[in-house]
């Protein structure tokens, strides 16, 4: 414990925090599409969606071992503190860098600092925003634009993202995204010292093209429902569900 | 008269250093914290001697005008550095770097100072590795070696061309061990003012700290100059523009003798000065020779590029004068021909002084790729300074004032006729004689501070009790004023040119009378120009800003003072060294090839000038020179 | 050429200082900087005004001391290149000029465009050595070191500590510094000894002064003049996590059976 305390008191340390809780949620970002990829999936022979499926299994995922959701409240919680760390530290990160320069310049160029990665705290910030509207939208039905049911994703999906306004803003706050994880993830490679001209090539690669994949994939969805791509909702009992083990 | 005990060992020059440090009395480690040293200048040969002393316990304190004791101009140096390792297996030996030292200065050093040299050169090495000194290695990971100028073994030691600076931060990262250890105490942004010396000992030393204004005193136990040397007399040199005399010609002027001191090495090949402005010269290194053909052209009127003049009008006149040798002449000899063909209106450039160094012919023979890549970064650097292209068109270059052999006259014991006030480094006029070789700076400086004065100084100060003056003694109050009288007389002249432009005037007085060949008639012209310039300096100085601030402008003023009366003796010296050996070339005495000609019957000796008082002309001793080991020859690389 | 100059003055620490504008109606395209500033200088002491204060020493790129941002760049538009080493050509005829001074709450303006950097020297005494003292040692050629490991070290041992990299950097960070020096020891056997103790009491060293963090944009390898690599800021960035989390703290403490 005192080495982690010791480690958290350098900006290294701090930025070892960010780095580590940017894996565990840029896990999530992975798992997330993934599974929304099941959008496209189609539906059980009984007209169930497979996302109302995923989205349900995710709720009873470890019964009866655990109680149900609590898998689900598990994982929520590491990534609440995942996600409070990583901006804890990156503010006060932020705060070091903002007194190490307390006079700025009159003029200032840059060479080699990339947008995305000057413009770091301000998508992370527009994520975080994100975050809590996409919650308020899709997962405890707060914001209700269209229709929503709990339960019935597929459904609730079709209606939000039939309003093409909901459906550019989404996509536009995944462009962002990109950026935030086109720089985080190969920076976090070199904060972490993982990073050498051997493999720098390799690494920076592979984080673009995480990225892409991973913005393709969430962009695909509100595209598809734009586009009326996408099969329309059906309806079917709730307890259909909840009863299919 | 000055006492100049020069304290050489007896006995066969192989063990002289053994037996001498045999016999040196020590300080024990209980006893060494109670002495206080300072050591002025933080280069190669105060770092590692302030470093080396605090490292075994001497209360150390160091002071530099620069903001880091990383900063000084031992940083520049490029080539490399010797030790005779002879890992090459070609031959090389202690004593084959002895003779090669002591035939490379022209005989004009003490046998025993340079032998001690040659035998600590590869203790150096060793030392630097350890501390992390990245040398160049060979594909088994063996250190590496490439061969310089004037010798026939490949025995220099190198880290591309940063030698000086990587050797520069190992003795600096020692240094800082040492400050973070408290042995040592830094204190940079200060200069030294004065010494202060009480019953021809010294006790101490007065400086200005650079930030403030502040002028105190410090006192100590033992002084140790490792000033670096004085080039800048001549304005434009290779020297960093912080480099000076002040320390030394301080030191000179309360009693320390200055010996040697126009032992000027002039180097053949630097870009040429641009214009008026021109701040310092940057030394292209002199391997450019090898495929470059040096020419002006015949007609002081030529107004065609260089391209353009047919061969015909081309004037090669190393190849001409020296049929032998062509452009591969030696160093003094190629610059004494090119300030000739300048002097004659030939010069090429801006400003006319300049010659060109013409790559064409290699570039037609060996291809433009091939010649280039020899090159590689003297190109990039050259036409980064001067937006040309040497490929397309010939070089211009100047020779340029580069290192100064003279300095301080110290025994052999690097202390300077001023009990307990040491010198090291190129601050003083040891170990190259009338000319020093190629990668022997770096050497001289590390033996000194790393091995030399280490085991010297504690035979001093064991003779002595710790503390004996504080800074209470009157001296200090009195160096202290006058330090600030000298200051204030500089504000009182309240004329109407900047410091800078005298130092520029001072140069060219130096370079026209004292430089790369000097004559009765233009070393008295000199004597009599300088005196003339101090008159108007004195007269017509304008010097912004306050005493007790941080003023760029006063400390250059400060260095000028000493400079100019530095000049004066330079001349002294010059016009007093009637024979030419070495770099010191006397018009008088040449051969019919342009080459210095000694006289040893009359001149084997080391001039040691003592101060006699203000405006008052330097008072000449003489420390005999003998050459037991070295039988006296004459300097040839011609066969 | 004529030129405008935008410059900072500042009389001394405590002084607030702010940016002013000067005229240079004669300037040699084949001055270099410093010594177009030096013609500042000269006509400023002329005017009877105070003439800019900077630092500068060796004047070819390798002493570290020059310190200027110019229009907004560390050591001016050239890349790999030292202020004292950037030649009036590289502008135009009229240019305007800005010359501020390294911006670092670890590096305090003393005057005008001279800032303390000593911060740098308590960086290096609080690791950047091998610890040695003077006198016999091993033959260098007993410990052989592979050649392309020496010349990574000399890449990183090229820094001249003039510190473009904290001015540079967005975060005003200390990294690409602390990393040259310690990844230079950390690469070559005689400094293993104290390799991993060294990043940390460095890296704890460069906190303590008040610099930045780093964010990995590279700003300061991009304005390096000596062009060092940022492999040495994931090389210390390795070094330090594994001394702080790897290391083993008690080496020597009680073990007892279960």
């Amino acid at each position: 414990m005192n080495r982690l305390q010791a480690l958290y008191a350098t900006t290294i340390g701090k930025k070892f925090i960010a780095a580590i809780t940017g894996i565990i949620l840029f896990g999530f970002i992975l798992g997330h599409v993934a599974g929304n990829l099941k959008v496209f999936t189609g539906a059980t022979a009984d007209g169930i969606p497979h996302i109302d499926e995923y989205a349900h299994f995710l709720k009873i995922a470890g019964a009866p071992l655990v109680p149900e959701q609590f898998v689900l409240w598990s994982a929520r919680s590491v990534l609440l503190i995942s996600l409070i760390l990583h901006m804890t530290v990156v503010i006060q990160l932020a705060l070091i860098s903002a007194e190490a320069r307390p006079i700025s310049y009159v003029k200032s160029k840059k060479r080699a600092a990339s947008l995305p990665a000057l413009w770091m705290m301000f998508s992370g910030l527009l994520i975080l925003g994100f975050v809590i509207f996409h919650i308020l939208h899709f997962t405890t039905g707060t914001i209700v634009i269209g229709e929503f049911n709990h339960g019935f994703v597929y459904n609730n999906l079709e209606s939000s993202f039939s309003n093409p306004l909901v459906g550019i803003g989404y996509i536009l706050v995944m462009l962002v995204l990109g950026f935030h994880l086109n720089h985080g993830i190969w920076s976090l490679f070199q904060t972490l010292g993982l990073d050498n001209p051997d493999r720098n090539k390799f690494l920076r690669l592979t984080a673009t093209g995480l990225t892409i994949a991973i913005i393709a994939g969430f962009i695909s969805i509100p595209l598809a429902f734009m586009t009326g791509a996408m099969p329309d909702p059906v309806s079917y009992p709730h307890e259909l569900l909840t009863g299919h083990r | 008269m000055l006492t100049l005990d020069s304290k050489l060992p007896s006995g066969p020059i192989q063990d002289a250093w053994t037996n001498h440090k045999n016999n040196l009395r020590l300080v024990g480690p209980k006893n060494r914290p109670k002495y206080k040293i300072i050591v002025i200048g933080s280069g190669l040969a105060g770092a590692s001697a302030a470093a080396s002393m605090g490292a075994m316990g001497y209360n150390v304190e160091c002071f530099c005008f620069q903001d880091s004791p990383r900063r000084a101009h031992s940083i520049a140096a490029q080539g490399g550095i010797n030790a005779s390792k002879n890992y090459r297996n070609d031959g090389d030996s202690t004593w084959r770097l002895f003779y090669d030292t002591q035939k490379g200065g022209d005989y004009r050093a003490r046998e025993q100072n340079v032998y001690r040299l040659a035998e600590l050169s590869t203790a150096i090495i060793d030392q630097a590795v350890s501390q992390g000194v990245p040398f160049a290695r060979e594909y088994g990971g063996k250190l590496a070696n490439r061969s310089f100028g004037g010798v026939l073994v490949e025995r220099t030691f190198y880290c591309r061309g940063e030698t000086g600076q990587q050797l520069l931060l190992g003795a600096y990262s020692a240094l800082e061990e040492q400050i973070a250890a408290k042995t040592v105490k830094m204190h940079t942004r200060t200069e030294m003012m004065d010494v202060v010396v009480v019953d021809g000992k010294v006790r101490g030393i007065v400086v200005r700290n650079l930030e403030t204004g502040e002028i105190s005193s410090h006192a100590a136990d033992a002084v140790v100059l490792a000033s670096g040397g004085y080039g800048n007399v001549f304005y434009l040199s290779t020297n960093a523009k912080g480099c000076n005399v002040t320390a030394n010609f301080r030191a000179y002027r309360r009693g320390a003798g200055f010996a040697n001191p126009c032992f000027t090495q002039i180097h053949p090949t630097s870009i040429p000065a641009s214009g008026q402005y021109q701040s310092k010269l940057t030394l292209m290194s002199e391997s450019l020779r090898n495929d470059g053909r040096i020419w002006v052209p015949r007609d002081a009127n030529e107004k065609r590029a260089p391209a353009d003049i047919p061969e015909s009008e081309r004037y090669y006149y190393l190849e001409e004068r020296y049929p032998r040798f062509g452009n591969l002449v030696p160093r003094d000899v190629a610059a004494r021909n090119a300030k000739d063909v300048c002097d004659k209106g030939l010069g090429v450039g801006p400003t006319g002084y300049g010659v060109y160094l013409d790559f064409a012919a290699a570039i037609e023979e060996k291809g433009a790729a091939a010649v280039k890549a020899k090159y590689a970064n003297l190109f990039e650097m050259y036409q980064r300074i001067t937006a040309d292209d040497p490929v397309e068109t010939p070089m211009r270059i100047y020779p340029a004032v580069h290192y100064t052999m003279g300095g301080l006259w110290v025994d052999y014991n690097l202390m300077t006729n001023v009990d307990g006030l040491y010198s090291i480094g190129e601050s003083n006029f040891a170990d190259h004689g009338a000319n020093r070789l190629g990668a022997s700076s770096l050497m001289q400086c590390l033996a000194d501070g790393y091995f030399i004065i280490p085991v010297t100084i504690g035979d001093f100060l064991s003779r002595n009790d710790p503390g004996e003056v504080t800074t209470d003694h009157p001296n200090f109050a009195q160096a202290e004023n006058e330090v600030k009288e000298q200051i204030n007389r500089l504000f009182a002249v309240g004329g109407t040119r900047s410091s800078q432009s005298f130092h520029r005037e001072l140069g060219k007085i130096m370079w026209e009378h004292c430089g790369i060949s000097r004559s009765e008639s233009s070393l008295k012209e000199g004597l009599q120009k300088i005196p003339e310039l101090r008159e108007q300096f004195w007269k017509n100085l304008k010097l912004p800003g306050k005493a007790n601030e941080f003023n760029q402008s006063l400390e250059h003023a400060g260095r000028m003072i000493d400079f100019l009366d530095f000049g004066e003796l330079m001349c002294h010296d010059a016009l007093t060294r009637d024979e030419s050996c070495g770099c010191h070339l006397r018009e008088e005495h040449q051969t019919p090839e342009g080459e210095a000609k000694r006289d040893d019957d009359n001149f084997a000796f080391v001039s040691v000038f003592e101060y006699a008082g203000e405006g008052k002309k330097p008072e000449l001793n003489k420390e005999p020179l003998a050459f037991d080991a070295l039988p006296l020859a004459k300097r040839n690389y011609k066969s | 050429m004529k030129i405008s100059l935008h410059v900072w003055r500042q009389s001394s620490r405590d002084d607030r200082g702010g940016m002013k504008e000067y005229q240079l109606d004669d300037i040699s395209p084949e001055m270099s900087f410093l010594e177009m500033m030096d013609c500042l200088n000269e006509q400023l002491t002329q005017n009877g005004e105070e003439p800019v204060a900077f630092d500068h020493d060796c004047r070819e790129g390798v002493c570290g001391m020059c310190s200027m941002v110019i229009n907004g760049e560390a050591h001016g538009p050239k890349a790999e290149t030292t202020t004292c080493q950037l030649y009036m050509r590289h502008f135009e005829d009229g240019a305007q000029i800005y010359i501020e001074p390294w911006r670092s709450s670890a590096f305090p303006v003393i005057k005008d465009l001279v800032v303390d950097r000593s911060a740098f020297d308590r960086i290096i005494q609080a690791g950047g050595f091998i610890s040695n003292h003077s006198g016999p040692k091993p033959e260098p050629n007993s410990i052989p070191i592979e050649p392309e490991i020496a010349e990574q070290a000399l890449d990183a041992a090229t820094c001249i500590g003039c510190g473009a990299c904290v001015a540079a950097c967005p975060n005003g960070s200390a990294m690409l510094f602390t990393a040259a020096k310690a990844s230079h020891l950390g690469l070559l056997p005689q400094g293993q000894t104290e390799r991993y103790s060294r990043a940390k009491t460095m890296v704890n060293q460069m906190e303590e002064e008040g610099f930045g963090s780093c964010r990995n944009y590279a700003e300061c390898e991009a304005q390096c003049p000596k062009g060092i690599s940022i492999a040495f800021i994931g090389q210390l960035n390795s070094d330090y996590l594994k001394a702080s989390l790897v290391e083993p703290v008690d080496r020597r403490g009680e073990m007892h059976s279960q």
